[in-house]
């Protein structure tokens, strides 16, 4: 074959081989305490990847290997286009759990000095991060949500094609936790591959693509959202109070129910399949109406909970 | 760097405490100790010097140079570590080490400026002499990077941001001691005259004073100043942690 034949062949295969991050069999100590005992996902380009787990699973050793702050005592990491540290630093913009600037440090000029670490300009990246009016203030005078999102936006600043953000959201007020929701989406849509670490299962159902559930050093599941939480008996449970006297018979016939109960005026009826619907059905046969109607389903905590025996949070 | 430079000046300028200690305090107490009337006279103790000619400048100057280097520099350096801007910048494309380069000059500027002042003020209030010989440029920058390398070690070993200033101060009282600031080396009982022989500070403040007065240093002080540097740039190099 032709030698330039060769060269094509791998370009190709590269273009197909769409894992950005392939981490195998992670190994860290601390002495001998094992902050990560075996942990291997990988992450395909313009993902965002979840790492969910409880306090001190090991979330933040992971990504600080990941990012090159910390040498893996066992296990691999490959990240493509990064065959060296060098090469990594550039691609690479990492957002850590706890780091802070000098407190006399304004935010434009700390904005400004980390672009010129990467011969680039800020853009507008502080408007995208809401701190426009905060330009001239003192980093020791932010409070910890804006420091937050300067941070996120030191992990920008230098357009990487990988973001690692460890907890992202973390001591933001809601708004403020939806406006970084949203300015994530918008760096994915740019085609920014996104790692993050995240404590909250409302973050992880609405941003990741898929996730990785660690506890005590070990992943103990990796899916979507949804495939996770599937993961865990599909029951459905369902609470309302009658508008009149019925026989609860009349649910424990239907198929869609396997349990009813009561407590105080509550009904608490637990099924699968559309158990809303049959349930609201059988009662008005009956003439009664299901008031102060709730549908609860499993969530993300009860999947860890069901893979782990432990709460997450 | 020029941008890192430019910022950590700013920085500098904006911790006007540190400036104040580095230069105001010295030139301050330049003036007011050099007004006690007995010391602008002659004395045979210092064989016919006035204290204000080399012993007063010389000290001070020391007092400047240890407050840079021995509590300005592993403060910024320790808290740099501390709150993880190292950290920070080692995930970047420019090596947290340039930030201590820059560190460096900006420290070694601040001494600059400080020596300066206290020529310039020695010179205008007291009428002491212009430091003459040749050496005492290179004297004051090899004193200032032995002083700094201690500054290093101090960062490279303190366990806290907050600790490494007190370090600092510990280190220092003793130096600025047997250096001379209390009791001049010449009126010095043997023993102490002998541990500031030793004491670093000391042979940087004789190899300054011979030089401001116009003579060559000594080699025995250089010869400790060199041995200083090598030993704790050498220990601070093996020890030092970004994070
Ligand atoms: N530098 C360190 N030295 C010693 N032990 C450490 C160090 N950093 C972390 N650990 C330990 O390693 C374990 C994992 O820590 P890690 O910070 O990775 O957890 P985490 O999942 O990020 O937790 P959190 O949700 O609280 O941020 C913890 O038990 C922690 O105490
Ligand atoms: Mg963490």
């Amino acid at each position: 074959m032709h030698p330039s034949g060769f060269c094509a062949a791998a370009g190709i295969s590269s273009v197909y081989s769409m894992k950005v991050i392939e981490v195998t069999n992670l190994h860290k100590r601390y002495g001998t305490h094992v902050a990560v005992d075996d942990v291997s996902f990988s992450v395909a380009e313009g993902e965002i990847f979840g790492i969910l787990g409880p306090n001190g699973a090991g979330k933040t050793t992971t990504v600080e290997c990941l990012s090159g702050l910390r040498e893996p005592d066992r296990g691999t990491i490959k990240i493509a286009g990064a065959d060296d540290r060098d090469s990594l630093k550039r691609i690479m913009g990492v957002q850590l759990q706890s780091a802070e600037l000098p407190e006399k440090l304004k935010v434009w000029e700390a904005l400004d000095l980390y672009a010129s670490f990467y011969g680039r300009t800020s853009g507008d990246l502080l408007e995208r991060v809401g701190l426009t009016e905060k330009r001239d203030t003192y980093f020791g005078k932010l409070s910890g949500g804006q420091k937050q999102r300067l941070s996120i936006a030191l992990a920008l600043v230098g357009g990487p094609r990988i973001a690692v953000l460890d907890e992202l959201t973390t001591g933001l007020d809601p708004q403020a936790r939806r406006d970084t929701w949203e300015l994530i989406e918008q760096v994915r849509n740019d085609g920014v591959t996104i790692v993050l670490v995240t404590h909250f299962m409302e973050e992880a159902e609405r941003l990741c693509d898929r996730l990785a559930l660690i506890d005590a050093g070990r992943v103990v599941a990796t899916d979507t959202p949804s495939g996770l939480v599937a993961m865990v008996d599909d029951e459905q449970r369902l609470r309302f109070r009658p508008s009149g006297p019925f026989s609860e018979e009349i649910l424990r016939a239907l198929p869609e129910v396997t349990e009813v109960s009561r407590s105080g005026e509550q009904v608490v009826v637990t099924g699968t399949g559309n158990l809303p619907h049959a349930v609201t059905l059988a009662l008005a046969a009956e003439g009664v109406i299901p008031t102060d109607l709730r549908i609860e389903q499993a969530t993300l905590d009860d999947a860890f909970l069901a893979l782990t025996g432990r709460k997450l949070a | 760097m020029k941008k890192i430079l430019a910022v950590e000046t700013k920085l500098h300028l904006r911790d006007s405490w540190s400036m104040l200690f580095i230069i105001a305090l010295p030139l301050l107490l330049l003036i007011v100790i050099g007004n006690i009337p007995d010391l602008g006279k002659p004395n045979p103790d210092l064989g016919g010097e006035r204290f204000v000619d080399t012993q007063l400048p010389a000290t001070m100057l020391l007092l400047a140079l240890t407050t840079v280097a021995l509590t300005v520099l592993p403060a910024v350096l320790a808290t740099y570590r501390h709150q993880g801007v190292l950290r920070r910048m080692s995930t970047t494309p420019v090596s947290p080490a340039s930030m201590l380069s820059v560190q460096l000059i900006i420290n070694l500027g601040m001494a600059v400026i400080a020596a300066v002042v206290l020529i310039l003020g020695a010179r205008l209030v007291h009428g002491s002499p212009i430091p003459s010989h040749w050496a005492f440029v290179p004297v004051f920058l090899l004193g200032t990077a032995a002083l700094m390398s201690i500054g290093l070690l101090i960062a490279a070993l303190a366990p806290n941001a907050k600790s490494a200033p007190l370090i600092g101060n510990v280190i220092m009282f003793p130096m600025l001691f047997f250096a001379g600031m209390w009791i001049p080396r010449e009126t010095m009982p043997p023993v102490l005259r002998t541990i500031s022989d030793y004491s670093v500070g000391g042979p940087i403040v004789q190899a300054m004073r011979d030089t401001w007065a116009g003579e060559a240093p000594s080699l025995g002080s250089l010869a400790v100043i060199v041995v200083g540097l090598a030993l704790f740039s050498a220990l601070a190099v093996r020890l030092f942690r970004w994070q």
